[in-house]
């Protein structure tokens, strides 16, 4: 077993000294982390999309074409049209868009604010972290979308309550785990040094504990993407996020998936796929992450 | 033990009550409420005076904090109030459709369990051959595919797959009929949303089965099962799954208070008229007075669940005491 170990520190060891170049590094990524590599590269591939949607296709995603309702699948369109004569596959590319902005505005937004709640619950402890733990613990006794759709009541549907409401469970998760790696590294002498030198409470939070909870932050951040993708889509798809016209996926299933199931089944599926991959890809990724940054976490 | 249980009960009086001020107060964060969409809702010119008297009647011009107290204090007197929209007791529209998602509820989780520990197991003892990899694509696609979605694939396909067998196209009945008094019909109408939740349910469930029961497999007990020669099957069976499904009973569990949850959706592609259903009407409608009570009922069966799955893991796993 000993000797094992050793050559696995050895060859770590070696790995870290090994300067290698950015095409090492990816392929060793690749090497390492398959899965991960594949879920990247759809990510990618949907951020490319979503880019240059404008670019890939001349087709308006939202211009109405009753001459051209219900087309099945074939070289005018590539995917079909829907009830309203709009092409699916530029509705998709366009799609894109919506999923990938509310997807990252959501978990970006927000990871970094459970990042600074959970840092200043861990630091300044007390009644501050006391109070901060039991509205946290208010928050995660909802299931995530139940929130959601409550927020939603409130501030009814579009693009921006949408993000809202997702943002807003997102929080105490991040809050929660970064808080629970936070309270460590606040026990290890150097914060303790810090605050002796009469650094702020800010510095201290800011300079010398984030950094160290990039990893939690970064995993959450990460693994929030594809849930925020899938909570969106099934909001549009209740009607109470994305409205019409703008494309979305899950509003897409929407508009007739079930009546036109028997006459133009290609309205339903595509828009599914298109869901499912982005979700798959972002999962992967997000799996790959967790596994890089967190090796207690790595799944067998 | 008894202790335990005592404070772990009273400690769940702050959450609930933590959660019925959140809800409460977000709900009428904004203005605009129900007395506006049903008078305005359809852009016609509505009399003020008129929504004055529709709030009045639903007591929606008392200062809140006299809302707030008789919304807490409908929980002692057990009346839960009225719906903003139709009018009925809460408790008569929420009777109506428990039954229904609750049905569903539990057929989601026999088809999750029927899924998730049998595919588990044969991925943790086939691992890394073409069967695991199968078993977890499975299980990594059920995580990325809507329930909704996949709730819509089973409708075309059994219209176009009856279809093609029968001549004609045959959909699941819209109606809903008790079990017990038409197990058929029943059963033909909420085994497809069944299928559709508890597969997106299993797919958490299985990878937890598959890790749980390789780190056992590692264990020095395991080999030392295997040293005295014993079949690969038995200790399996009999050493390995006890001590493996523990946290798989904890992962199920937890997920069945996220059902609830995933039934909004659901029941919504399904036609069915069960809680979620009527909940996604209520946010609509902002029928505050529905939409509060059945948050309330979702955040009551999720924080009870998960008191019981930490009781269940005490009773499970011996070496656990609760002090």
């Amino acid at each position: 077993m000993t000797t094992v170990s050793e050559v696995q520190v050895e060859a770590e060891i070696e790995n870290l000294t090994k300067s290698g170049s950015l095409w090492d590094n990816m392929w060793d990524m690749i090497r390492k982390q398959p899965l991960g590599t594949f879920g990247a590269a759809i990510v990618l591939i949907m951020i490319l999309m979503a880019l240059f949607a404008n670019v890939i296709t001349t087709i308006d995603p939202e211009a109405n074409n009753l001459e051209f309702m219900l087309q099945p699948p074939g070289e005018a369109f590539f995917l079909g049209t829907d009830q309203f004569g709009r092409d699916l596959l530029t509705r998709i590319i366009f799609g894109a868009r919506t999923a990938l902005f509310v997807g990252f505005t959501c978990a970006i937004i927000g990871s970094t604010l459970g990042l600074v709640l959970g840092v200043a619950s861990a630091y300044f402890g007390g009644l501050f972290d006391l109070i901060v733990q039991r509205i946290v613990d208010v928050i995660m006794a909802f299931p995530l979308i139940i929130l959601a759709l409550a927020v939603v009541a409130t501030l009814g549907p579009g693009a921006e309550n949408v993000i809202i409401a997702i943002t807003i469970p997102f929080v105490p998760q991040c809050a929660r785990v970064v808080r629970s790696n936070a309270l460590a590294i606040r026990e290890i002498p150097y914060v303790d040094a810090a605050r002796a030198l009469g650094f702020s409470h800010m510095r201290i939070i800011l300079r010398h504990m984030v950094p160290n909870v990039v990893a939690p932050f970064l995993i959450m951040l990460t693994s929030f993407l594809g849930q925020a993708i899938l909570l969106e889509a099934s909001l549009s798809y209740l009607g109470l996020g994305v409205q019409e016209p703008t494309p979305a996926w899950g509003l897409m299933l929407q508009g007739g998936a079930e009546e036109y199931a028997e006459s133009a089944p290609w309205v339903a599926i595509w828009p599914g796929v298109a869901i499912s991959l982005a979700v798959f890809g972002f999962n992967l990724f997000g799996d790959a992450v967790r596994d890089t940054l967190d090796p207690k976490l790595r799944s067998q | 033990m008894v202790k335990y249980l005592l404070k772990r009960l009273m400690l769940l009086i702050p959450t609930l009550l933590g959660a019925a001020v959140l809800v409460f107060f977000l709900l009428r964060l904004v203005p605009g409420d129900v007395c506006e969409i049903r008078l305005a809702g359809t852009g016609l010119y509505a009399d003020p005076a008129e929504i004055a008297l529709c709030r009045k009647d639903l007591g929606l011009d008392q200062p809140i904090m006299l809302q707030f107290f008789h919304f807490i204090w409908g929980y002692f007197t057990l009346d839960l109030g009225k719906s903003m929209w139709t009018g009925a007791p809460i408790t008569h529209e929420i009777s109506l459709r428990f039954h229904l998602s609750l049905q569903v509820a539990i057929m989601a989780t026999t088809v999750a369990i029927v899924i998730a520990i049998p595919f588990g197991i044969i991925s943790a003892v086939k691992q890394n051959t073409w069967i695991d990899y199968v078993v977890r694509a499975f299980s990594i696609a059920g995580i990325a595919m809507p329930s909704f979605w996949l709730g819509i694939l089973i409708i075309l396909g059994l219209l176009i797959g009856t279809q093609a067998v029968f001549g004609e196209p045959w959909m699941p009945p819209i109606e809903f009929k008790p079990i017990w008094e038409d197990p058929v019909w029943n059963l033909s109408q909420l085994i497809w949303p069944a299928v559709a939740t508890g597969y997106r349910y299993s797919a958490v469930a299985t990878r937890m089965t598959r890790s749980a029961l390789l780190e056992v497999l590692r264990e020095d007990y395991v080999r030392t099962a295997r040293a005295k020669g014993l079949p690969e099957k038995i200790i399996i069976n009999r050493h390995a799954l006890k001590n493996a499904l523990l946290p798989v009973v904890t992962i199920i569990a937890i997920e069945f208070a996220f059902l609830m949850g995933g039934l909004v959706v659901t029941e919504q592609v399904f036609n069915l008229n069960g809680l979620g259903r009527l909940f996604v009407e209520s946010v609509g409608a902002q029928d505050f007075n529905m939409t509060q009570q059945l948050v309330m009922l979702v955040v009551l069966i999720f924080v009870i669940t998960n008191f019981l799955v930490d009781i269940m893991y005490a009773w499970l796993d011996p070496r656990i005491r609760y002090s």
